[in-house]
């Protein structure tokens, strides 16, 4: 097992250095010289040159790569940004938490109330409840962000006067936006946990447990939400995945300034360490999500346990 | 027959599947009982109606398409039909009737160690308040006594073979030492070797708890060996019944138990080849008047196309077809 995660963790190496590669190239062969994005039109050809010999633009692609690639992994360098003369990795590090703390909490509202539901929408297969619980779940589902957002963001703060609407501080502040990313994804996690509860329950090992008289609480938990939560942990794992980086919109609407907005500005005055940074960064904790992901899958399933400790020795 | 050792009376029970746009007569009106101590086979090939037979005795069956229309399952004084759902799970269910499914490889929880599998049963019919280190000692007994070392309780069901999986489910079955065990073809997903030391362990443990049982099965060969008495059904309603000895002699065979006989390889005779039954079980959603069997039938009279036989008894054996109307107007 724990070679298993150790190899995990060396793939990751390959995993940075491909994210890097790519950015870096689309970052390259897009449009406008850095220099003058960063000092205006107006820039005097001294002043250009001068950037470019500051930040090292003068030497060909792959050497600014390879320099790159080398003070990530010698000097965990995440970069500096042209826009600001900062080490990447320090705004990143102040930038994190609030894109975490919305993340995390949105994923936890969603997963609990999208589980919940999800397995009592298909206990009671077919009854009102169940059908209340999908039509809301789709039209839920169906509703963008950013529209949604500013509604929440009318009635709590507008009318109702309970929760701040924008900027960051208090707790309160990150109500609104937990609720924006929450609901569609509490209405996504509810439609896969009904399905892979519904498909548990038909199994013949419920059957089995139903034959030996155990009461039906015991049934529907230990035995059949207990196999049918491995893909909803999986589909839970996907989506902090790209929460993490699609929490922009959501960012933007409560005028939070998370990893999200962070990098689309980078993008836009082509800070081409920044983006780097910033989505290197995500791309190692969208990993470590994906592998904690496999270490619950292996902790809960002992034949997945099986193939990984066998996978680990050869 | 009903004597006051009757375990199981089972009286006119029908069994219907409703799908959006047909109507499965599954069950059709069929009558057995059990005496304590005794093994009851019933054979009859897929889709007879004895897996949903043995279902509807422990209410198993899917609860939206699946309906009994009429009947008694009387156990004990309560009609298993009729008892509220607390009762079944907690007192019937495992307590005193439990049940070994056909297929060993997929009614076991893939991500439960097998022993927690076993005492489940116990912990949840704990008359005598045992405790945990007590219900650990039982469920080593019952895994020894169906041949598996105590030490491989804490083993996935996917790391054992498909006969100690079945030994598993014997030993869930076992376990609460019931008064009923319905066994629904325990050997068919076996391959043959096996079959032989699973059948053979569980007469043994019947014999040795007294328990009575219910096995369900396609294959002669079992119920010669293993039953005290048969029931043969077909198109959901038994056909002929008998003690083994009536069944296996042939006076008064009714033609589909003659075709089931002629299915199988005889050594004393010699023939080149095997007789099966010509033509298929009629479709449960559109059955013929008249006798069930009748399209298949080789000594069909025109009654049968028209009248459902009466049971005509002789002793314990008991036929349902018209070829023998003229022996009961003798008696």
């Amino acid at each position: 097992m724990y070679k298993y995660i150790l190899k995990r963790l060396l793939s990751m190496i390959f995993i940075v250095i491909g994210v890097a590669f790519v950015v870096f190239t689309i970052m390259e062969i897009t449009p406008g010289d850095p220099a003058i994005m960063m000092l205006g039109d107006n820039a005097s050809a001294e002043d250009i040159s001068a950037f470019n010999e500051k930040f090292g633009l003068g030497k060909p692609f792959v050497v600014r790569f390879g320099n790159y690639i080398l003070k990530l992994f010698t000097k965990f360098d995440f970069g500096t940004s042209w826009l600001t003369s900062r080490p990447v990795l320090s705004t990143l590090l102040d930038r994190i938490p609030i894109t975490l703390n919305i993340a995390v909490s949105s994923i936890a509202f969603a997963s609990l109330i999208g589980v919940s539901l999800g397995v009592l929408s298909a206990v009671k297969q077919y009854s009102p409840l169940d059908y209340v619980a999908r039509v809301t779940a789709m039209i839920m589902a169906a509703i963008p962000v950013f529209w949604l957002g500013m509604m929440l963001a009318i009635l709590f703060s507008l009318k109702l006067h309970l929760l701040p609407a924008s900027g960051i501080g208090s707790w309160k502040h990150y109500i609104l936006p937990m609720l924006t990313l929450g609901i569609p994804y509490s209405a996504r996690i509810l439609r896969s946990t009904r399905s892979y509860m519904l498909e548990a329950i038909r199994q013949d090992y419920i059957r089995t447990a139903k034959a030996k008289g155990i009461p039906e609480k015991r049934i529907i938990w230990r035995h059949a939400f207990a196999n049918a939560c491995l893909p909803v942990i999986n589909t839970i794992g996907v989506y902090v995945g790209s929460l993490l980086g699609g929490a922009v919109v959501t960012e933007t609407v409560f005028g939070c300034n998370g990893l999200g907005s962070f990098i689309i500005n980078s993008v836009k005055r082509k800070d081409i360490p920044a983006v780097t940074g910033g989505t290197v960064f995500l791309a190692i904790i969208f990993s470590l999500i994906l592998l904690l992901v496999d270490l619950l899958h292996a902790s809960i399933d002992p034949r997945i346990k099986a193939r990984y400790s066998k996978g680990g020795k050869k | 027959m009903a004597d006051k050792k009757t375990l199981l009376d089972v009286k006119d029970l029908s069994i219907i599947y409703t799908s959006r746009n047909e109507t499965i007569h599954a069950v059709n009106g069929i009558d057995f009982n059990l005496q304590k101590g005794e093994t009851l086979g019933i054979v009859g090939e897929t889709g007879a109606g004895k897996s949903t037979t043995a279902y509807s005795i422990l209410r198993l069956l899917p609860e939206r398409t699946a309906k009994v229309t009429s009947g008694s399952i009387m156990f004990d004084d309560m009609d298993l039909l009729k008892i509220s759902d607390g009762l079944m799970q907690h007192g019937i269910r495992g307590e005193r009737i439990s049940i070994i499914f056909q297929d060993p490889m997929s009614a076991l929880n893939p991500i439960m160690r097998i022993g927690d599998q076993i005492a489940e049963a116990l912990k949840f019919h704990n008359k005598e308040n045992l405790t945990k280190e007590e219900l650990e000692k039982q469920v080593d007994e019952t895994l020894q006594l169906v041949g598996i070392q105590k030490e491989r309780k804490d083993d996935y069901p996917h790391q054992l073979s498909g006969g100690m999986k079945q030994r598993v489910m014997i030993a869930i079955a076992l376990v609460c030492e019931p008064d009923l065990i319905i066994a629904d073809e325990p050997t068919t997903a076996l391959d043959v070797t096996i079959q032989a030391q699973v059948l053979a362990m569980i007469e043994n443990l019947k014999e040795r708890f007294g328990t009575s049982m219910i096995l369900i099965t396609h294959d002669l060969g079992i119920v010669a060996q293993m039953c005290d008495r048969v029931a043969i059904m077909y198109a959901g309603k038994i056909i002929e019944t008998g003690t083994v000895k009536d069944i296996f002699s042939k006076e008064m065979r009714h033609p589909y138990t003659e075709g089931l006989f002629g299915s199988l390889p005889n050594l004393e005779t010699k023939s080149s080849r095997l007789h099966p039954i010509d033509g298929l079980m009629p479709d449960p959603a559109n059955l013929p008047t008249g006798c069930k069997f009748y399209p298949r039938c080789p000594h069909c009279m025109p009654i049968c196309k028209e009248n459902e036989p009466t049971n005509i008894t002789s002793g314990t054996h008991i036929v349902a077809c018209h070829l023998y109307d003229s022996e009961k107007e003798k008696r």
